[in-house]
Parts: structure tokens; sequence; C-alpha cells
């Protein structure tokens, strides 16, 4: 190799070495291999060459050049390495910093607590219908078989707009008015707000039934129990003592209040349940013979049983609320806990 | 109504614990609300006889006692009572012994004198709330008992709620027969002895309304003693009942209330005047009650009078004025049945509840009066001496209660009920229930007793053949029932889906109250028509709601007033509203939002929610139902006027309403923010159309931008309606990317950035046709809106 190819390759090699940054490198590289660079002009000095010269030469020449060429390779993805690098260290974050964006919300506790109700029920064909909340007396009462001055009526604590036209006190009139709309076999739930007039630590002016029933050609009380049973083993998620009290409704005979293990103190006794190992949370029982006749519906060949719960009482007890009020308060604070 | 245990247990005594005894009463449909001891817990004190007594000579009110309580010597007790005398017989504390409230007698010196002991009245036992003087024993009391066994203390109170169809349990004998039959035994009813008639005088008794009063019975008892006392144990079975002790006669008619179920009255006979008649009161007559309480009849309700003016209100109260007191002699004692529809809803009417009128309204055994009136006189004879004449009685029979056999079909009982039941298994619970049991081809026909208003029809009697044999003893079955295939209806959006949109863009269901106050109701919607509540809660609940803002302002007002600065809240259910006199309930979903945009956070600049915020969301919402909707500026009396839509359908229906809550309702609330608020019918949105597939285009889509300058009262919604009136089929979709006011553009005028994207199905779009279409858009727009291009 001729001492100037022996120089040229050194100044390059000393050039890459010398080089910063990519840009630099770069330019080393265009020095060198560009079309006026170093070794291209080693290059075009060859063809003033004996051809038998020009074959050894442009092997030397050749080799210097790849020798360069290997080392600017290297140089080069060293410093994309380190770029890479640097890039990668810049751009860190703080990964703990909550991210952007909109927050979700909730459903109120009751509205979580009527959608199962309605999911489990619907699991097996209920169907779900509405009624209107200003009922009339006849619906909410005289159909139900409570007639005027009917000391159940006493129990209510009715909201009265005229003497004919009241705050419905249950959901069960929309039981009759989904017999009076449709001829049975019927599978029903019908949750909505209803009224009485009491407001105290317990009572709240307004709050949530839902009521529930079944007519078909043969209904025993053994289909009312063991749904009731299923029902409320699915909603507590929980495999819980039932047990069924005798009771008293105009609307039902036989009649039934409802009673599980307290979920709180599992049966033992605690303040919630009084001591007593049982909460009430439904009443129910087998439609009413006055009922059906008021609703043209043959009580000899149709049976059918009806149930209803409070919605408020449910949620409280799935969610361990103390206080009934809170539901009507709307404090985000409260519903927030349930998102 | 609560009893003693061992009153019932005098008349049947099964071999249960009380525990045992109260879940099967519990069971059967008699609801024990709370069982508590008879009396507080005390010890040490025994029955006392005082044997000498001397004045204390340090101390006028004292006396200092020589007591003998069963030991050989007496005991020395300094006693301070007013009642105490020789010879008298009271409950002793010795030392040692623990009174309610965990007081200890000890040895102790009153004024120099020792005492070993105290004498003691019945508010120190715990057995009355207040006494004048030591509790007075009868003289045969035992000396040296315990107090707690000589006067049964050892006994629980039982208190039932019992159903308003159960009138029959309303007594002890009545309970007692249930207790009978759940535990098959026989009880023992209360033996009743007639009087022994002394003297011939009687009052005449009339009945006017027989319809509600077919039975009255009535007799006079004369010289009777006035200074008779109660005796302990009476007083003892009616405290234990929650009933005070008010004088032996009015105790009497109490005891046999509780003990047989009947309500009977007595009345001072020297304050009659004349005859006893049961009439309707006379519109505007008085009538001054026994709690003081003066009424005005008003000529339907009951009322029991002699020949000068209405004495008591029958069945549920006496009257002031014939009340008999500590001087009566003579009195005139009422038994009677009064239908249950002549007494319901009276005593309510009147502001009364009394146990007369509790048993009444419910049924009272119409066969009992005879018995109850003797029994009555049975011990008023034995407590206040006096005489018995005869009974008067005046019994419309035509007028009575019916008690008609009732058919119960033994298939019935396996169809309703699930079990099977042989014959006298059935017939032993009737009988034992006091009903008469006949046998017939298909089942049996039954006939009720008298103090049964609840057994009507055959599922009355299915009930008791279900309680007697116990529900949890019922089998559960699982569903056998018809079932039908679900339905999956597309073309109804399901509000839970909607819910659930609104959820996931941050906003809080709220349920607030459908009744709202007056004022708030005026000032959010003043021009709807609402109505009232004849009866509310309070002012604040009184009216109902014709738009879902009211509760939904208020609960956001609730949480800004607790640090809450970020509020997104909807509700949905219904509003009232009063259209053509017909009050429409319609199903509504509102919502409001107010404070930043966003929760506050480290990252992004904060920015306050504004209009578009709130139809961004409402966007979303109408993009879930297909709603083709449109927005109209409108003018509303809670709303900013120059930022306030109506959004209205392809059909031209009003859906709603969306705006920002008015500056002066913003203030006069007690917001320091701006609201936004809207409130969509639900029935009019919540409709979907079952999507129809369209071919794809497979050449390519072009976009060509344009700003145009238009007048500021140019809305976008105009120019985007009169780009689709080019009717150009290749125009697919129009976008508007910004809008600018200020340098370059002029006072009044505005520039909009729209996007045309266009595409067509056969071929892709030459510069040429996509030209053409800019320029036919560009002159209607310029033509109609007198939009032009901005430079």
């Amino acid at each position: 190799m001729s001492a100037n190819l022996e120089e040229i390759l050194a100044q390059g090699l000393d050039a890459l070495a010398q080089a910063t940054d990519l840009n630099q490198l770069d330019q080393v590289r265009v020095n060198y291999l560009g079309k006026k660079g170093a070794f291209t002009l080693q290059m075009k000095q060859l063809g003033k060459l004996d051809p038998d010269q020009r074959r050894a030469v442009g092997q030397v020449i050749n080799k210097a050049k790849g020798e360069f060429q290997q080392k600017l390779e290297q140089a080069k993805t060293t410093m994309q390495e380190a770029a890479l690098a640097e890039r990668l260290v810049s751009e860190s974050i703080d990964v703990t910093l909550p991210g952007r964006g909109q927050s979700i919300a909730g459903l109120h506790p009751v509205s979580i607590t009527l959608r199962r109700i309605s999911k489990i029920f619907a699991s097996v064909g209920f169907k779900v219908v509405e009624g209107p909340e200003i009922e009339d007396d006849y619906h909410n009462f005289e159909a139900l078989n409570i007639p005027a001055h009917h000391p159940a009526r006493a129990m209510h604590d009715t909201f009265y707009f005229d003497a004919h036209t009241v705050l419905r006190t249950h959901t069960s009139p929309v039981q009759v008015r989904a017999m009076e709309a449709e001829a049975p076999p019927l599978k029903v739930i019908a949750p909505g707000r209803v009224y009485r007039c009491d407001s105290d630590v317990t009572h709240t002016p307004m709050f949530h039934q839902v009521e529930g029933f079944l007519v078909d050609t043969d209904v025993s009380f053994a289909d009312l129990k063991g749904v009731v049973y299923e029902f409320l083993r699915a909603f507590f998620e929980k495999d819980i003592q039932v047990r069924f009290r005798p009771s008293y409704f105009p609307f039902t005979e036989p009649s039934a209040e409802v009673d599980i293990e307290c979920v709180m103190c599992n049966g033992k006794g605690c303040r919630v349940c009084g001591h007593t190992g049982w909460l009430e949370v439904m009443g129910c029982g087998m439609i009413h013979p006055e009922v059906f006749k008021s609703v043209d519906i043959n009580s000899d060949e149709f049976t059918g049983f009806a149930f209803g719960m409070g919605v408020e009482r449910l949620a409280m007890l799935r969610y361990g609320i103390n206080d009934l009020r809170m539901f009507f308060e709307n404090d985000l604070k409260f519903l927030e806990q349930f998102n | 109504m609560q009893i003693s245990e061992a009153w019932l247990r005098e008349l049947v005594n099964p071999p249960v614990t009380t525990e045992e005894l109260v879940e099967q009463l519990t069971m059967a449909g008699l609801e024990v609300d709370s069982v508590e001891p008879a009396a507080a817990e005390f010890s040490g004190v025994v029955v006392g006889e005082v044997v000498a007594m001397e004045q204390h000579s340090n101390a006028d009110k004292l006396r200092v006692c020589q007591v003998n309580v069963g030991d050989s010597e007496s005991l020395q007790i300094v006693c301070g009572a007013s009642n105490v005398r020789v010879g008298l017989k009271i409950p002793a504390a010795l030392v040692g012994a623990v009174l309610p409230g965990d007081f200890k007698i000890k040895k102790s010196k009153l004024r120099g004198e020792h005492s070993s002991g105290m004498l003691c009245s019945e508010k120190e036992l715990g057995l009355a709330a207040d006494a004048d003087g030591l509790m007075e024993l009868y003289d045969d009391a035992p000396v040296g008992t315990d107090i707690r066994e000589y006067l049964a203390l050892n006994d629980k109170i039982i208190e039932l709620d019992l159903t308003p169809n159960r009138a029959d349990c309303l007594s002890v004998e009545g309970v007692a027969r249930e207790i009978a039959v759940l535990n098959e035994m026989d009880w023992a009813a209360v033996k009743v002895t007639p009087a022994e008639i002394t003297h011939d005088a009687v009052i005449d008794v009339k009945v006017q309304e027989t319809d509600v009063c077919p039975r009255y019975l009535g007799r006079l008892i004369k010289n009777v003693n006035p200074n008779a006392e109660t005796p302990v144990w009476m007083k003892e079975s009616l405290r234990r009942s929650g009933i005070r002790s008010l004088g032996p006669i009015v105790d009497v008619t109490n005891y046999v209330l509780l003990e047989l179920g009947q309500p009977l009255h007595a009345f001072d006979a020297d304050k009659l005047t004349g005859s006893i008649t049961v009439r309707l009161g006379n519109k505007a007559e008085e009538l001054a009650l026994l709690n003081d309480q003066s009424i005005k009849l008003d000529g339907t309700a009951l009322v029991i009078a002699d020949d000068k003016q209405a004495l008591a209100l029958a069945g549920v109260m006496g009257g002031a004025a014939t009340a008999v007191s500590d001087q009566t002699k003579d009195i005139f004692l009422e038994c009677a049945f009064f239908t249950p529809v002549a007494i319901a809803g009276k005593a309510r009417q009147f502001g009364l509840h009394t146990d007369s009128s509790h048993r009444f309204e419910r049924g009272v055994d119409f066969t009992l009066q005879q018995r109850a009136i003797e029994r009555a006189t049975q011990l008023i004879v034995e407590i206040c001496d006096g005489g018995a004449g005869p009974i008067t009685e005046v019994t419309t029979e035509a007028k009575l209660p019916a008690r008609n056999a009732v058919s119960l079909r033994q298939q019935r009982i396996e169809k309703v009920l699930g079990i099977k039941m042989a014959n006298n298994q059935v017939t032993k619970i009737f009988e034992g229930l006091g009903m008469q049991v006949k046998k017939h081809a298909e089942g049996w026909n039954i006939t009720p007793p008298g103090c049964r208003f609840d057994i009507a029809i055959e599922a009355d009697l299915l009930e008791e053949v279900g309680r007697i044999y116990g529900y949890n003893n019922l089998p559960n079955s699982s569903l056998l029932m018809r079932s039908e295939l679900g339905k999956a209806e597309e073309a109804v959006l399901p509000i839970a889906r909607v819910e659930d949109l609104l959820v996931d863009r941050g906003y809080q269901e709220a349920i607030t109250y459908s009744f709202v106050d007056e004022t708030i109701q005026k000032a959010v919607a003043p021009d709807d028509e609402f109505i009232r509540l004849k009866n509310p809660i309070s002012s604040e609940l009184s009216v109902m709601r014709t738009t879902l803002w009211c509760g939904l302002l208020n609960a956001a007002l609730y949480n800004t007033k607790r640090q809450q600065s970020r509020v997104r809240l909807f509700e949905t259910g219904l509003r009232f509203i009063n259209k053509d006199d017909k009050t429409l309930q319609q199903k509504m979903l509102s919502g409001l939002i107010l404070g930043t945009s966003l929760a506050e956070q480290w990252s992004e600049k904060s920015r306050k929610v504004d209009f578009f915020d709130l139809k961004g969301d409402l966007e979303a919402l109408f993009y879930l139902s297909d709603c083709q909707v449109s927005y109209s500026s409108v003018k509303h009396p809670a709303l900013h006027p120059g930022q306030s839509a109506a959004i209205i359908n392809s059909a031209g229906e009003q859906l709603g309403l969306m705006g920002m809550l008015h500056p002066t309702l913003e203030k006069q609330l007690g917001f320091e923010t701006q609201v936004f608020l809207f409130e969509l019918e639900q029935d009019l949105v919540f409709k979907k159309t079952i999507p129809k597939f369209e071919m794809l285009s497979k050449f390519p889509s072009v976009r060509r931008d344009m700003a145009l300058i238009v007048e500021e009262k140019v809305t976008a919604a105009e120019i985007i309606k009169c780009i689709h009136d080019c009717k150009e089929k290749n125009i697919n979709d129009i976008l508007i990317f910004d809008v600018y006011r200020g340098e370059g553009v002029l006072d009044g005028y505005k520039s909009i950035a729209l996007s045309l994207i266009l595409q067509d199905f056969t071929q892709t779009l030459t510069d040429s046709e996509i030209d053409a279409i800019f320029s036919k858009v560009l002159e209607k727009l310029n033509n109609k809106l007198n939009a032009k291009l901005r430079d």
C-alpha cells in the first residue's frame, strides 16, 4: 500500500474517531467515500495505471476503503445506540401519575339493586312492566280487595290528590293492570317508586318496591316458596336460611312474610335484626280470588302467587348501609361508593 | 297487644319453654315483637307485716316500725310513707336486697334511729311509674314469702304484632286457643258464673240503628263500694298488658276486654237521664270525651245517648259527663256488638285510637256479649260489692253477622298448598280453631265461629291449613311452569344502555323525590301546570314535579355546599304535568353538569364546562338511538335565552330541552357557577331503527376544505342544511372543523371552516368533477346565506 493511501486511511479513521454526532460522521463519510471523497479520488486515479498494476493497486485501495467503511458502520451503530439510549432516558416519565381523561361515574345503589333483581327474574322469563305512580283508588285499593275503611288502609299512610286519586302506596296496582291487559299465563315483575305519608329515621315518603307475580293453571304455594327461596339465595349470593311466616295482606290468601337469616350476624342476633337472628325482607302469598275476580280470571282454573319487596331494604342489607335517608340526599360521597 | 305469659298459661300450659312458645306464635302468624321480663330485676324483698309503729322522735314525717318478715325477731325499719299503719302488709326489702336500678339496701341510721331495711312502694319495685305510698298487699299475704314469688313476677310480657284479620287473637282466650291447636291440646275457657240478681231496676234501651248495633246488653249494678280498691293481681295483669289502673270499675272492664276480647263501658247511672238510645249523632252535636277532648259530631257517627244528650262515641270512647268516679254508687254496664263497618274509620276521623275501637273495627265475637257482661258483673261484685239487676238485651238477630259454611275441597289443598292431607288431620285443625266441620263428597263444609271475621272463602281455609301445618313444613318446588322464548327487541333502545352511556361519560345517577317545594317548582317551570298533594308531609315536598330539574338542582346544590366543585348528575323518572285537564305522567331523562370539564388533574389546562360539553354528551346519546335531531334556539324561563335549545326530531316533535341555567335563577338558587341542564322525554328518544345494510364504495374519498365568511346570525345548522339541499349524491359527509372571529374577519361576521367528504360509487372522482360540486355548493351558500369564501 502506498504511503499516501496509508495516510488517507489513518486520517480517515482519525476523523471517524473525532466525530461526535451522526451529522459529523456523515460529513466524514462524504469526505472519504463521497463523489469527491479521498477514497473515491484514489479509485479514479486507477485508470491512469497499467492494467497489471491496476488490479493490485485496486485491491489495496478496496481493502483500505473496506476497513474505513467497517469502522464507519461501527461508529455509526455506536452513535445510534447512544442517541437512542439518551432519547429513552430523556423521554422517561413518572408512570405513577394519573392518566388523563374523563372519570366514569355510576348508578344509584337503588338502581343497581333493581337491575340485579330484574336480571334474576328475567333469566326465567319474567317480563318487566311499569305502571303509573299517580294511581286511582280502584287500582291501588279496591281491585286489590282493600275496600274503603278497610283497616289495611290505615297501614298505608296514603298521599291523596283527591278522594279517588292517590300516589300509589305499593307496586301491587301494576299486578291488576297487567292482568287487565293480558290473559294468563303471566310472569311479571313490576319495579318502581311508591309513596307513603311517613317520614322518620326508618321511613322516607318515597321508596322503591318490586312486585312480582305468576299466574298459570297449576301454581301452588310450594312454587312460591321455591321461587322466593331461589331468588333470595341468588340475590345475596349465599346459601342463606329462609323462613315463611303466616301474615296478612288483603290481596293474597294464604299470605306470608319472608324472613331471612340476618346477613349482618349470620343469624346469631345483632342490633340490625333486633337480636332475633331474622330479617323481614318481603311479603308474598297466593293471589286472592277477589283480585282474580276483579280482572275476570277464573280462580278455579288459574292460581297464582305474588310477592313484593322493598328495594332500599335489600340494598341496605346487601351493602351494609345503615341510614335509609342517605338514598335520597344524593351526596356524591355516598353515591360514588357504589361505582 | 301485650299479655303476660303466666296469664296465658293459666288457660293452656303446653310443655314448651318461653322461647319455643314465642316461636310457635310467630310461625303461626301471630308475630311476637318482643319478650320482656314482667318486672325489673330485684331481689331480697319479702312480704312483711307492720306489727308495731311509733312516731320518730326527731322527724315529724318518719315513723319507726317493727316489721315481721317471718323470722323469730321482727326488724326495725324507719318509714316515711303516709299510709303506713299497724297490721298493714307490705313488700319489705331486707338488708342486702338489691332494688331496680342496682339500689342496694344497707343497715342505716335515720336521724338517730336504726333501720334494717326498707318498706317499698310499687314505684320502688319498678311496678309503676309513680306511687303515692307503700304498696298495700292483701291481709292474707303470707309473711316472709319472696315478693317475686307472691306476685308471680318471674313472668314474661309477650308483645304480639297482630295483623288486622286476626281480631280473634286480641284476647288472652283467643291466643290460648291458638296455642292449644299448635300444641294439639285442650284449653280451658274462663269460668263465668252468672250473677245473682238482687234487684229488678233496669234502664230502658232503645236501638235505632240496628244495622250497626245488632246487639246491646245493659245492666244496672247498684250500691258499689266507692272506696273499693283494685286487687293487686288484677292491677298486675293490666300493667303487664300496658294498661294503667284507673279504679276498680274501669279496671274490670279493661280486664274483661283483655281476657275475652269484649270491650265494655260503665256509665255512672246517677248521671243518666231517662233511657239509653243507640242512635246516630246529630249534626253539630257536641260530645266531651273521657280524654278531655271535645268533638263535634257530623251525623254519621254512632253514639250512645240518654234522653238529654250523646253520652259516648259508640265503640270508641265514653263521655266525660257520665264517667265513673270515686263517688259512683250505681253503674250502668254496657256490653254491645257494633259492626266493624260502624266503627271503621270513626276513631281515626276524630283522631282517636282506643283498645275498644281497635277491636270493634276488626270484629268482636258477636256471640260473646252475654258471657262478657256476666264476667264483668262477677268481678265487679267480687271487688266492689254492689248488687246486679237483670240484663236488658236488645238483639236484632237478622242483623248479626252470618256465619255460613265454607266448602273446602280436598284437591285444592294439594293444588294450592302442594301437600296431601288426611281427613282426620283437617278435621282436627278446624275443630281446634273452634270451627264446625262436616264432611262432604269432595271435602268439608266448615263453619267459622263468631270470633272469626276472616273466613269467607276457600282460600281463607287453605291459609288456616297451611298456617297450622306450618308454612315451613310445606314443600319448596322449583319453577315448573310454561316457558316462552324471550324477546330481543331491536327497535327499542333499552334505558339501561342510555344510563350506562351517561355513567361512562361521568354522570352519577341521582334519585330525587317526585314531590318538590312549590317555590323551586315555580321558579324552574313557571309556565307548567303542576298538581298539589292534599296531605303533603311538609311544604318542601308538597307539589308534584313537572320537571326533574327541581330535584337535580337541589341535589347539585347539596353537593356544591359540601365542597364538590364538579358535579355531573342524571336522573330517570316520571314528571307529572297537567295538560288539557289531564295529568300526564311522562318518563323523562334529565341531567345536569357544572364545574370543570375534567376532574381536577395535573396535565390538561382546567376549563369550565359549557353548552357544547353537554351537547356532546347528548349527541352521543342520540347516536345510540339513531334519532335524527336538530337543535333550535329556544326561550325557556329557566334557561339563558342565548344558550338554550329545543331538541327536535325529524317528525318535528320536541324531544326535550338543553341549555344554561338562567343567570338570575343561578343566583337565586345559590349557585356560584354556571349550570347546564338537559331534559328529554324517554318515549320519543328511545326508538331505534333496525340497521339496513348499504353498499360500500370501492373508490377513494376526497376531502375538500372551505372557509366561509357569514354573518353572525347564520347558524351552522343552516349551512349544513343548505349543502344538503344541493342534493349532491357524492357529498358523503360534512364536517365543521373551525369557527373563527377576530383579525381578518369583520365585526358581526364569523368564519366557519368545513370539509366536504366526497365519494362516488362508480368511479374515482376527477378534479373537474370535484371542482364542479365545490362551485355548486358555494354558489348555493352564497345565494341562500350570503356566504363568501374567506380569502
